[in-house]
């Protein structure tokens, strides 16, 4: 397909033109899936920015987004199609006081594509107007058999419906997935798609980041906000804080009017950054004066 | 007739290691065998063999089973084969594992094991049960690689959770509306047969973490062989081993030979048989294993004697940490065995409050009855109390 750049640096800077900060191998990475038409496996802790990564391609090439939330008991019914019961009987009523019920023509009426209530996959390989992304979100959070049946879609991109037929599309969608490692996805998943994992951001692109996202924040206070989480990524805890929560915590000490950090506004918000009692215990008091006084 | 009453009521008795060992016998099978037995040559063992598998065996996989319980049971008593097991050593393992079956495995009941002491019917019975009961820290060299070969054959289960994926059942919560919708079809649309789903039923992931510090060397062979039975009967099952520090052991145990896999895990787990740090390696644990193994209703077995070189306060919080995040937390303890054992020492004593069964593990019938436990898993933890 064409797309509106032909190197990583334009990827990178189209990515940039809508706000998305990517580190130059997460460019590459989204740069080989386009052109290969792979779809991308993005990995990586809470808060990295990988959702983020599927909204910023459609936004970036002008395509709908599809997005299919994954979850355990996932079924073709939530996923791909299900019937419009409700309707199917009504219509069925209707033929029945008109005095038209055959058993053989009924079925097919009843089975037509009106009646059918695409979900997002189905959506995703049927799309007319343009090349679609597909995001499959936390795909961990799906169990075995939805894998597996995902593994079917991904290699053919067509769907069978027993009572119509088969659905190939015209053009395979722009796929991507995410996990966040609750468990390990099976390898032969993983082998069909691109796969990078997202690290936390370096100082600079994270300072970008903030800026780009949350541009009426202070310089100052945004370097120092950067700085100080980057050095709490580096404590002893349990969940350290993401890029979300960094950007949450930027908006809430806006929203507080503070142009510096001070000890006792950390404390005071650090339910912004910390989701574990036992991190911010940890972090509270003390060590925050000491973090504050490094960076 | 005296001969005939004793003919039946070993029969009967035969039927029962048949059930304890799992293979369904009725009544009436066994009504069937005796009447079929009248009509044979009762000498001729071969002729027996053939009327009780014809008559009691109705699967082809009970056939082995059948075979060795055969075996065990109708010989004269001079024919002691405690440790005559044929030379092939699959076959060995495979037949000590069915003698484990047989010996009580999975539904061993009480009245089953008060025939271990007629020693006149099932002598062999009731050597494997005096090996079950034996500490392994006081086996000696042949009746370890006894006990080795036992724990080899053991097949290890988990108790199930619904999942909530559902499937099609005759009877259910759910209503499947697709396929109802399809049935009624033929009736006009006329809602008459409705079709029913209930939850699918997945077996739980186990998660191991054994001790291998200097205080467990005594054990520690034995143990790391039943965790390699664990980890290759179980599809969803991660071990680690820790002495100091912890290590992910999965990917060496799995489908390799017992002694490469041993091999392995003693070249990357350098700590092993050195000082221990519980609390170190549970914070390891639960920071960077916990939520990508304990999800979906985990059972978590420890297996350590408690003695911890560490802080007893950060045994406690990331226990605590530990208890929160499985379904399960099960200690095995292999001082438990010994009665006049008390868990005394700091670290056990900061532990004790978030173990849901505290359990032994320093004999044969301690590891069946684990087995029984995972298998089943009843609402309610037990607790050994000291």
């Amino acid at each position: 397909m064409s797309l509106p750049f032909s190197s990583i640096d334009e990827l990178q800077a189209a990515l940039a033109q809508e706000r998305y900060i990517a580190e130059r191998s997460l460019a590459t990475a989204i740069y080989l899936a386009l052109k290969l038409e792979k779809p991308l496996f993005l990995e990586g802790e809470a808060g990295v920015g990988k959702t983020e990564v599927a909204k910023v391609i459609a936004a970036m090439l002008a395509c709908p987004l599809i997005r299919l939330q994954c979850y355990e008991g996932l079924d073709v019914n939530t996923a791909v199609y299900e019937w419009n019961y409700a309707r199917q009987m009504l219509h069925i009523r209707l033929l029945e006081a008109a005095g038209e019920v055959h058993p053989e023509t009924s079925i097919k009426d009843i089975f037509a594509p009106e009646f059918l209530l695409k979900r997002p996959l189905l959506q995703a390989v049927q799309q007319e107007e343009g090349r679609p992304v597909l995001l499959i979100d936390e795909l961990d959070r799906a169990d075995e058999e939805f894998e597996a049946f995902l593994l079917e879609i991904l290699s053919d991109f067509q769907i069978t419906i027993p009572e119509i037929g088969t659905v190939q599309a015209a053009t395979p969608p722009i796929v991507v997935i995410t996990s966040n490692r609750t468990r390990e996805i099976h390898d032969a998943l993983k082998r069909r798609c691109l796969y990078h994992w997202i690290d936390y951001p370096s100082f600079e692109k994270e300072y970008d980041i903030v800026l780009a996202r949350a541009p009426q924040a202070p310089h100052t206070l945004a370097r120092e906000v950067v700085r100080f989480v980057q050095a709490l990524r580096r404590e002893d805890l349990y969940k350290a804080p993401g890029i979300a929560e960094t950007l949450d915590w930027i908006q809430a000490l806006i929203a507080l009017d503070r142009e510096h950090l001070s000890p006792d506004v950390i404390d005071d918000t650090l339910g912004v950054l910390l989701k574990y009692h036992d991190d911010i215990s940890y972090v509270r008091g003390g060590r925050v004066s000491h973090l504050l006084a490094t960076v | 007739m005296p001969q005939q009453h004793h003919l039946l009521a070993n029969l009967i008795r035969f039927g029962r290691l048949l059930r304890a060992a799992g293979v369904p016998v009725t009544p009436q099978q066994i009504g069937n065998a005796a009447a079929a037995l009248a009509y044979i040559d009762l000498a001729r063992r071969e002729d027996v063999a053939a009327v009780l598998r014809a008559t009691l065996i109705t699967r082809r996989e009970h056939l082995a089973l059948f075979e060795h319980a055969f075996h065990l049971f109708w010989q004269r008593p001079e024919e002691k084969p405690a440790g005559s097991l044929p030379g092939d050593r699959g076959e060995q393992r495979r037949r000590q594992g069915e003698s484990r079956r047989l010996a009580g495995g999975r539904s061993g009941d009480a009245r089953l094991e008060g025939e271990s002491s007629r020693p006149e019917t099932i002598l062999t019975y009731s050597a494997v049960e005096v090996l079950r009961h034996k500490p392994f820290a006081r086996l000696s060299e042949s009746e370890l690689e006894q006990i080795r070969a036992l724990i080899l054959a053991m097949s290890w289960d988990l108790a199930r959770r619904r999942t909530r994926r559902t499937m099609r059942a005759a009877h259910g919560p759910y209503f499947d509306w697709r396929r109802t919708w399809r049935l009624n079809l033929r009736y006009g649309g006329e809602m008459l047969r409705l079709s029913r789903r209930r939850r699918k039923l997945k077996r739980r992931p186990l998660v191991v973490l054994c001790d291998l510090s200097g205080s467990m060397e005594r054990y520690s062979r034995i143990l790391l062989q039943f965790v390699y039975v664990l980890t290759n009967g179980l599809e969803d099952a991660e071990a680690f081993v820790f002495g100091t520090r912890l290590t992910r052991v999965t990917p060496f145990l799995r489908r390799r030979p017992l002694s490469t896999a041993l091999e392995e895990v003693s070249a990357r787990a350098r700590d092993i048989g050195g000082g221990t740090q519980i609390g170190q390696a549970l914070k390891t644990f639960n920071k960077e294993w916990a939520r990508r193994t304990l999800g979906r209703g985990a059972v978590v077995l420890l297996i350590s004697d408690g003695w911890d070189r560490g802080e007893p306060a950060l045994v406690r919080k990331e226990m605590q940490r530990l208890q929160l995040s499985c379904y399960r937390l099960i200690w095995l303890n292999p001082l438990l065995g010994s009665p006049t054992y008390e868990p005394l020492t700091r670290g056990m004593q900061a532990a004790l409050p978030y173990i849901d069964d505290f359990l032994p593990i320093h004999n044969l019938h301690s590891l069946e009855q684990l087995g029984r436990l995972l298998g089943l898993l009843p609402a309610a933890p037990s607790r050994l109390e000291p």
